[in-house]
């Protein structure tokens, strides 16, 4: 057997989307992340592992060498700032936009509008890009709620039907970055595992819809 | 702090204890002897200089990784050495001076900002080479050869080798003529091998064929040492010096499989760490189980113009802290003597006998319950019909 190679996937959306993918260069979990507790997940390919954590946390996994591949959506990996990984293959999967959203036609009450978001840096680049000097605040979950209650005059986060920030009363202001899941190879991995990681590479390559 | 955690050390700056200090000066020990055998000579760079040769040449690379401070004596900016290369380089060009080929090596601590990796080190320990003044491949295999003797005296197996060349991008970009901040961009995507970013960029930008076309392949040119193939067809024919850093490499790649038929090689073409300073090829050691290099080097000519004169420059650099983690370097084994307080001229004499031979002899001091193992002792002196001896611990 050969060393073993790990993937490293998030749970729902990109787990769901990327299965048929992995499926296509022979990659089947034999353990259901839904149902099984095992953070460890096995496939019919006795030396391939999944391991299951959270979207954010992925590009870390990889960065490091804890994982030799991942899949992470574009989002994740413009705030990690994608330093020690390649990400050699758009998957087209969990498409979504990253947006700057708001109360439609109303003015920020202060000179130096505040915006709330999980996305940090990419929103501090974001503004400093277009020459906006904001304040950021670092939120978790549940931005919509910031310009209701006056924590925040804009929120960034990522947009996929926008009915949550309609149903708000809160509208898409900007249009950031059109957002998709990249497949994302650790350096060191790709150096040592380069031909197993290419056959498998090349094979998603060929599944991935346009 | 509160006087609970007067302990603590900064993030990432580490202290090694006993053993493990004991095995890193054996590794420093080997590793000077080796170097020496080599022909090159040590130098023991300053820990703190001025800020402007200690960022010379290596321009934004270093910047962010130096801890800088005020000299109250001269009011200019000094900088606490994050890399000892351009010191070398400094030395080499504005004081050796010599015309032929020079040799140096190096080995201490150095401090970054920011821990490079994961877990990482803000103080590694760094050791490295540097071959001055001669261009040809000859000399990037010979620091190359030294690099990998390095790993395999620090006990590293199952390494893995990766090799590319900055000329190659940088030649590609020349022929685009593309300006610096699209090189930025291009550089950038090209690090992260982001295929979809690179497509896009150069449809943007409207490249013209060859160029476009040979900037993408160059994404997806790394692999075994047939890429050197594959990257002749495709890129050779744009233009001369491709062709050079491509029979660069292939040279480089039948020695090394000449030497080590068992090692694994791989070629990475869009390979460009250190592209601000680097000027030919790169190369890097990986291991199993670890996310970066553990070791890594490359030509870079151009550094001592700055100093005064311009020389061909190759060398490589690791932390020894590392291989220490990651080798089998043994720890020395426990052959000490205990022996008894201090006492008259014949035990004295005996002791100072022992330790000039070499051996290791620890004195009990009164009053100081202590079993002769807990010290690293295996044997201890005793008085037996009329001599001192050296007996075998008893058996608890």
């Amino acid at each position: 057997m050969s060393a073993p190679l790990t993937i490293a996937l998030s749970k729902g959306r990109i787990f769901k989307e990327t299965l048929p993918l992995l499926a296509a260069a022979g990659i089947v979990p034999i353990d259901d992340p839904d149902t099984s507790r095992k953070l460890i997940l096995d496939t019919q390919q006795a030396d391939v592992k999944l391991v299951i954590i959270r979207a954010t946390d992925v590009p870390t996994y990889v960065q490091y060498g804890a994982a030799d591949m991942g899949v992470a959506g574009k989002d994740v990996l413009l705030e990690h700032g994608g330093e020690g990984l390649y990400e050699p293959l758009d998957l087209n999967i969990a498409r979504c936009r990253l947006m700057v959203a708001g109360h439609p036609g109303q003015p920020p009450r202060l000179s130096r509008p505040r915006v709330a978001t999980k996305y940090a840096n990419t929103t501090r680049r974001w503004f400093a890009d277009q020459g906006r000097q904001v304040e950021v605040i670092k939120l978790y979950g549940s931005m919509e709620l910031a310009p209701l209650v006056g924590l925040a005059d804009y929120i960034v986060d990522v947009v996929d039907t926008g009915n949550t920030l309609k149903a708000n009363g809160l509208a898409p202001l900007e249009h950031i970055a059109d957002i998709s899941s990249r497949l994302v190879i650790n350096k060191a991995a790709m150096k040592m595992k380069h031909a197993r990681i290419k056959a498998i590479m090349a094979r998603m390559a060929a599944a991935v819809s346009v | 702090m509160t006087p609970e955690d007067r302990w603590l050390l900064p993030e990432g700056i580490e202290e090694i204890l006993p053993p493990a200090a004991a095995r890193l000066e054996r590794l420093r020990r080997d590793l000077l002897d080796l170097y020496q055998s080599w022909g090159y000579e040590l130098v023991i760079p300053p820990l703190i200089e001025f800020l402007d040769s200690l960022l010379t040449g290596t321009g934004n690379d270093l910047e962010l990784q130096t801890f800088k401070l005020t000299d109250q004596l001269s009011g200019r900016m000094m900088g606490v050495r994050a890399d000892m290369t351009p010191q070398a380089a400094r030395i080499d060009a504005h004081l050796l001076k010599r015309d032929g080929p020079a040799r140096l090596c190096y080995m201490g601590p150095v401090l970054r900002t920011r821990a490079d990796g994961f877990g990482g080190s803000r103080s590694p320990y760094q050791a490295g080479v540097e071959l001055y003044g001669h261009h040809g491949h000859e000399s990037d295999l010979e620091v190359l050869a030294l690099m990998l003797e390095t790993l395999a005296v620090a006990g590293i197996a199952d390494v893995h080798l990766d090799l590319g060349h900055v000329a190659v991008f940088r030649e590609l970009v020349r022929l685009a003529g593309l300006d610096a901040s699209r090189e930025v961009l291009l550089f950038d995507a090209l690090q992260r091998k982001a295929l979809p970013e690179i497509r896009r960029h150069l449809v943007a930008w409207g490249l013209a064929e060859p160029a476009a076309a040979a900037l993408l392949a160059l994404a997806d040119l790394d692999g075994g040492p047939e890429v050197l193939d594959i990257a002749e067809s495709i890129l050779a024919p744009a233009g001369t010096a491709i062709g050079g850093a491509l029979t660069t490499l292939r040279r480089l790649v039948e020695a090394l499989q000449q030497r080590w038929p068992a090692l694994p090689i791989h070629i990475d073409l869009a390979e460009l760490r250190g592209y601000h300073y680097h000027t030919g090829a790169l190369f890097a050691a990986y291991v199993p189980g670890q996310g970066q290099a553990v070791a890594q080097g490359g030509r870079y000519d151009e550094i001592g113009q700055v100093f005064g004169r311009s020389r061909p420059a190759t060398g490589f650099s690791t932390d020894l802290a590392r291989l220490l983690l990651l080798g089998t370097v043994a720890q020395p084994a426990a052959t000490g003597i205990y022996a008894p307080p201090l006492g008259d001229s014949v035990l004295e004499e005996r002791v100072a006998g022992l330790r000039r031979q070499g051996e290791q002899v620890i004195r009990a001091l009164p009053g100081a319950r202590v079993a002769p193992v807990s010290l690293g002792c295996d044997r201890v002196l005793e008085w037996r019909q009329g001599a001192w001896c050296v007996v075998p611990v008893a058996p608890a």
